[in-house]
């Protein structure tokens, strides 16, 4: 496919490893932000192609694995009601609260139903009227726009069987968090693309100018992965710390307005809904009590990520140990 | 989780209120919210998140990193250490 099988060929990422090797004077420690960029360093092998020159930290990773475990307890408890369907992502529904998962909760007899896009969870709230229908609505500032749009579709539609658990995580204050802990090691990082690609850049030019360290906002697939991180090597041997714009055919710097308009919009409050204002670790429900919004961005007390550890160190977004 | 995939947009069309489009992802295709992209025209490639279309695909851009190589391949060309 285009845009896709390039950008995965063999050849052009042994010319990029071999660059880093060579532009590497020492062993420099880059993180990547996104769990979508750990998948494809791993599946692809790219930390083991790049030996000595680069250590590859695996960052806060993704918007299901810091869901804190009192959200996913409410989306629990939320599924277990009658004449209830609790729409979730696939990513989702596997996750552990404290006793449970959506997909043992369903096998239990509870109307979850795992859609691909928070506008079909709007469907489903269509062909069910007489039932209330909760999206839970987990997600980076990449897909806080869907998300916020499905909930803007049901108002306009008249769905007031509709509502929305809403989790939001932004990633800028975690960058923050982590290059502050006094333990930190990371020495510049592959910014996350697809946020990029509604956010634009400007808050990575800030985050890269106030910590003084480079950030590489880069795609997904190797060759996108392999630039970032020689734009990152290069920065650092030549004592430079900047955002560089490695993922040019998506990120533009000014980001989506559209889709960065729906994401302001969505911290004020709808009729039958509310979304909270996204910040670190922020949460809302208007799932359990429809007509009544109600919001408490009360800090979380635990998160738990799919193999079912606690994982301390996502409150302050570090590293996940649990693989 | 901020998975995206590019596709080729094939077909626009109105779903309600919602500007639409059927996007071609290698055979398969899928109908596409372009609220986002509202200047995506049918033949562009947009760049698809749970549904919607995030960006529409810069081709210009997209051969940077190919010119990029381009001179790196060079140097390995000449042996530079």
């Amino acid at each position: 496919m285009k845009f896709l099988d390039e950008y995965r060929d063999a050849d052009a990422a042994s010319t990029l490893v071999s660059a880093i090797l060579r532009a590497s004077t020492r062993r420099w420690v880059l993180m990547e932000v996104c769990g979508g960029q750990t998948h494809s360093i791993v599946r692809y092998g790219l930390d083991e192609l790049l030996g000595d020159a680069v250590e590859l930290v695996h960052g806060p990773g993704c918007p299901v694995c810091v869901t804190p475990l009192e959200t996913i307890d409410r989306a629990l408890a939320i599924a277990s009601r009658p004449d209830t369907i609790l729409c979730t992502f696939g990513d989702m529904a596997r996750v552990p609260g404290s006793r449970t998962d959506l997909l043992a909760l369903r096998a239990q007899g509870a109307d979850v139903r795992i859609v691909y896009s928070p506008l079909d969870a709007v469907a489903v709230a269509a062909r069910h009227r007489d039932r209330r229908v909760v999206f839970f609505a987990i997600g980076f500032e990449t897909t806080a726009p869907a998300n916020a749009m499905a909930v803007s579709v049901a108002h306009r539609r008249g769905l007031d069987n509709f509502s929305a658990l809403v989790s939001h995580v932004r990633v800028p204050p975690a960058i923050d968090v982590i290059v502050d802990a006094p333990d930190n090691r990371v020495q510049g990082f592959l910014g996350p693309g697809h946020v990029c690609s509604v956010l634009g850049t400007s808050e990575y030019d800030d985050l890269s100018r106030r910590h003084g360290i480079p950030i590489a906002v880069t795609g997904f697939e190797p060759i996108d992965l392999l630039s970032g991180i020689l734009a990152a090597v290069r920065q650092l041997e030549d004592g430079r710390s900047e955002m560089e714009n490695c993922y040019g055919r998506v990120v533009r710097n000014e980001g989506n307005a559209s889709a960065r308009g729906l994401r302001a919009a969505a911290s004020s409050p709808r009729p039958f809904f509310s979304i909270a204002a996204p910040r670190l670790i922020s949460a809302s429900c208007a799932g359990a009590s429809p007509g009544r919004p109600r919001s408490s961005p009360k800090p979380p007390t635990a998160f738990r990520c799919s193999s079912g550890a606690r994982c301390a160190s996502r409150r302050r977004g570090a590293a996940c140990a649990v693989r | 989780m901020c998975l995206g995939v590019p596709g080729r947009l094939v077909e626009l069309y109105v779903d309600g209120d919602l500007r639409m489009g059927k996007v071609v992802f290698g055979g398969v295709a899928k109908a596409v919210c372009l609220e986002h992209v509202p200047e995506a025209r049918v033949g562009d490639y947009v760049l698809v998140h749970v549904g919607f279309a995030l960006a529409r695909i810069d081709e210009a851009e997209a051969r940077r990193v190919f010119d990029l190589l381009e001179t790196l391949g060079k140097l390995d060309d000449v042996g530079v250490p």
